[in-house]
């Protein structure tokens, strides 16, 4: 007893007849059927090319499309060939001309010896699979597809919608059950001849010719009818991408093939020699009779879908250019912004980097220059300091940076004085953590030492445009995690503040602040903003300081004034 | 309704715009097979099915004999080749490459589109149905796999894939220490000694018109051009196209009509395939070659505003930084999102 390929051809004929080879020299009928379209003269070349093999047939040639009856019938004349002409076979395998072996056709024949009444052929109801084709599952067997998916694109679907639309419904013959699988299987004699000498075969080919890729769902639904073991998968490796396309596999993919334990696997490209090679050889090291398992190379197959589908997030390149909200996250990890925090507290930069673990920048939308932790000129990815090249194009400047320090969080300052150009592009990057002490801006300008003329003006302008952030963070779509204050409320009570900013971006959790930044005096602060009032202009963001009543000197001293323990 | 009427309006307009461009360009590389002198034409022996290279030089015999080597091996079956006037042994030395079709011209390379018109004249001559890899000498083309799976593996694949063409981008690589260091002999390997890039230093934006994508930087972009950011290189290129006649590169191979094609990036989130093409500009001639550039005035439509990068050049810089990275396998450069394998496994 043994087995016999069917073996579906269309090009690279000269590999099939390789394989095919291979298989008829070790003791395996083979039947091949080569796609209508294949010019005369290579099928001659094929046919005369395996003359000498007496196990060799050639069934008569139909034109298979991809997703027509022609595969489905090419598989019904070829197999009826093999079963007539070939006694011993007890199992047949539907293999096509890019399949390979993998191990070698003694452990394969062991394999259908020690289980001669399995069908080994992937057979799914509609509802369960997840892999079907534009959307359409169920509906293949109850709709009409005259016009090809490939070539007639616009027939094929408006013809789809106008049956949908007038509700046509075809009706199933015989009892079947719709199923789908993999169109590479294993049968027995037994099944498969029940099959092809079904009562009602003219009635159900009829019924299938029209639909929607029968190879997928011919055999896997009758199989239900007349086999009395199903083993459902398929004993072919054929992996899929996104588009239902099968991957190939080259010769980078050798040890991957040998991983799998798969009897043969499709598809492969006709020019990897090594892959040929290895193995159509005899000495191949023997391995342990294991059992096919596909699984264990799922995990690669999965992930370049992820990688085409999805993308690597925050990476912008000259593959993937994401339209706006189609990012699958603007950036490629969490970072915090700090508005206002190097105003009220002196040396916040160093106080932060010691207190959370991570490098700290200063200004990076600074209008001179991108100020970098460390006072870094180039930073990782080889990123410039020059405020021209940034402000060319800010959001590729962000996104690089954050990209290029993957894995270590970036925080850093800003304030209204800055280059507002990302302002929403932060605000709507779920990434984002941005906490805002509003009004602190003007603590600089309290303790500078311009002309009063000047600093009015100044705050009044930075007021405008800081209003403008704290619109944008407030927007009911943002997305960054915004946390805002005003200067008032942050004074007074500002270390629980920064114990939930620290917690959040704190790599080592729980980890109580025991140091506190050391706050700008604010003495005759109130004062300040009321003569800001006086000349006119109206200071709202900072919150409410009362003349006289100076939050420094009432709740802190200068120092460090509030240790918790 | 109206604002649809009119986008659409608007759309239309663009581009009937971009297919008159595009015929004005094949008029132009049309009537500039004239200026082409035959040296060698050995096109009969491509044969369907062949992957082409095309391009034009000057003075390139010292990257060469590296870059056919590279090429070769990767799959490409014939160089179709203008040589705009070499005076170092280019001409010879390609004349003797059995899969080389060598043509010459003295004309003007600025005039004819920096050679554009050139090599699209005998794209549309020859490359019709092919698969088709447009390059300067100093680039070398990677991709995924590329040292396992050559040219016809990746051009079958996109076809399956229902591509028609791969997105790159240029990777400057530079020297280690200044510029006149970095000698080597002719047919070596450049990247020998140019081992160095910057891994993260690159802006991306997409230009609406012909929606091609606009990416600037690297050390160019960091050292050259950092106070007019705008003027810096552009890096994206288009190099691997399945020809038809009537296609046309627009400016150099940034960017190509007819639009649809320059659409090599994915845009919903997900990564298209794409490779880099390993720019060995920087190779000590370079500093010759700026002096006589800055002289001659080719390679820029607006030449005069380069002089300060053709100074920089001449003053023998040093490029490479801290932040720099030396150039590793090409799974390194993918994990440094330089380029992708789509979803290529």
């Amino acid at each position: 007893m043994t087995v016999g390929f069917v073996m579906l051809c269309h090009t690279a004929l000269g590999r099939a007849a390789q394989v095919a080879r291979h298989w008829a020299e070790r003791g395996c009928p083979v039947v091949i059927h080569v796609d209508r379209r294949v010019a005369a003269k290579p099928y001659g070349d094929l046919v005369q090319e395996l003359s000498d093999l007496p196990n060799v047939r050639f069934s008569g040639r139909h034109a298979c499309e991809w997703g027509t009856w022609g595969i489905v019938a090419a598989s019904q004349e070829a197999a009826t060939v093999m079963l007539r002409e070939f006694a011993e076979v007890r199992h047949v395998y539907l293999a096509s001309g890019s399949c390979l072996p993998l191990r070698p056709v003694e452990e394969l024949r062991a394999y259908l010896d020690e289980r001669p009444k399995t069908d080994f052929i992937e057979s799914v109801t509609t509802e369960d699979v997840g892999w079907t084709i534009g959307g359409l599952d169920f509906e293949r067997f109850t709709l009409r597809f005259p016009f090809s998916w490939r070539k007639q694109r616009w027939w094929f679907d408006t013809y789809v919608k106008l049956q949908r639309m007038v509700g046509y419904r075809r009706k199933i013959p015989a009892e079947l059950v719709p199923h789908l699988g993999s169109q590479w299987w294993c049968l027995t004699r037994r099944t498969l001849s029940a099959i092809l000498e079904h009562p009602e075969r003219a009635k159900i080919d009829r019924y299938f010719q029209k639909v929607w890729i029968p190879d997928e769902s011919y055999f896997q639904t009758l199989v239900r009818q007349v086999s009395g073991s199903v083993e459902s998968r398929s004993l072919t490796l054929s992996k899929f991408d996104f588009q239902g396309k099968p991957h190939i596999f080259y010769d980078d993919h050798l040890q991957l093939l040998r991983r799998s334990d798969c009897f043969v696997a499709r598809k492969i490209w006709p020019d990897a020699v090594r892959l040929y090679g290895a193995f159509l050889s005899d000495d191949r090291s023997r391995q342990a009779a294991a059992e096919p398992n596909p699984g264990k190379i799922d995990r690669l197959f999965a992930k370049a879908v992820e990688r085409r589908v999805k993308g690597r997030p925050g990476l912008y390149m000259q593959s993937r250019f994401p339209k706006e909200n189609f990012e699958n996250g603007r950036t490629a990890g969490p970072y915090s912004v700090f508005s206002g925090f190097a105003d009220v507290f002196e040396n916040f930069e160093i106080w932060l980097s010691k207190a959370s673990g991570t490098r700290v920048h200063g200004h990076l939308f600074a209008p001179d220059r991108v100020h970098f932790a460390g006072g870094e000129s180039v930073y990782n990815g080889a990123l410039s300091d020059s405020a021209k090249v940034r402000d060319y194009n800010p959001k590729s400047f962000l996104t690089s940076l954050i990209w290029n320090t993957r894995g270590e969080r970036q925080c850093f300052q800003f304030g209204p004085a800055d280059t507002q150009e990302l302002n929403w592009f932060m605000s709507l990057d779920g990434n984002a953590q941005i906490s805002v002490i509003s009004g602190a801006w003007a603590v600089p300008l309290f303790h500078s030492n311009r002309n009063f003329g000047d600093i009015r003006r100044e705050a009044a302008r930075l007021q405008k445009i800081e209003q403008e952030f704290l619109n944008v963070l407030r927007a009911p779509y943002a997305k960054a995690r915004v946390r805002i204050w005003s200067l008032a409320d942050f004074v007074e009570n500002p270390m629980e503040p920064l114990q939930t900013i620290i917690d959040e971006i704190g790599p080592r959790q729980g980890r109580r602040l025991t140091e506190a930044p050391r706050m700008a005096d604010l003495t005759g602060f109130g004062q300040f903003l009321q003569n800001l009032r006086n000349q006119g202009m109206q200071p709202v963001l900072m919150g409410d300081f009362p003349v006289g009543d100076d939050p420094a000197t009432r709740s802190t001293r200068r120092g460090r004034p509030y240790l918790v323990k | 309704m109206t604002g649809r009427v009119r986008t659409l309006l608007r759309a239309a307009w663009r581009a009937y715009g971009l297919r008159t461009r595009r015929r004005r360009h094949l008029w132009r590389s049309f009537r500039s097979r004239r200026a082409l002198q035959v040296v060698k034409d050995r096109s009969s022996a491509i044969r369907r099915g062949d992957i082409l290279c095309f391009m034009t030089v000057r003075n390139e015999q010292l990257r060469l004999p590296h870059f056919l080597d590279h090429h070769r091996k990767l799959g490409v079956r014939h160089f179709l080749i203008v040589d705009n006037d070499s005076t170092d042994g280019t001409r010879d030395y390609l004349v003797a490459q059995p899969d080389v079709s060598l043509w010459h011209t003295r004309a003007s390379y600025k005039l004819s589109r920096f050679g554009l018109d050139w090599v699209t004249w005998l794209q549309m001559r020859h490359a019709h149905g092919h698969w088709t890899l447009t390059l300067d000498a100093d680039e070398l083309l990677i991709y995924p796999y590329w040292q396992t799976r050559p040219l016809p593996a990746l051009t079958g694949w996109l076809e399956e894939q229902g591509l028609e063409a791969m997105g790159t981008m240029m990777l400057d690589l530079y020297p280690d220490g200044p510029l006149s260091a970095a000698q080597i002999g002719p047919g070596d390997d450049p990247l020998s000694v140019l081992r160095w890039f910057d891994p993260g230093n690159y802006a991306v934006q997409v230009q609406e018109r012909m929606g091609n994508l606009w990416i600037q930087g690297g050390p160019r972009g960091r050292l050259f051009f950092a106070d007019d950011p705008r003027r810096a290189p552009t890096l994206n290129k288009i190099p691997l196209v399945r020809w038809n006649r009537r296609y046309a590169y627009v400016n150099s191979t940034h960017a190509i009509l007819p639009p649809r094609l320059n659409r090599v990036y994915a845009t919903d989130g997900g990564e298209q395939i794409s490779g880099l093409l390993l720019h060995t500009k920087f190779l000590p001639e370079i500093i010759g070659k700026s002096t006589e550039e800055k002289a001659r005035k080719q390679h820029f439509a607006n030449s005069a505003l380069y002089d300060s990068y053709y100074d920089t050049v001449i003053s023998d810089p040093v490029l490479r930084c801290p932040q720099s990275e030396r150039l590793g396998g090409w799974r390194r450069l993918e994990a440094l999102g330089l380029m992708s394998r789509g979803g290529w496994v």
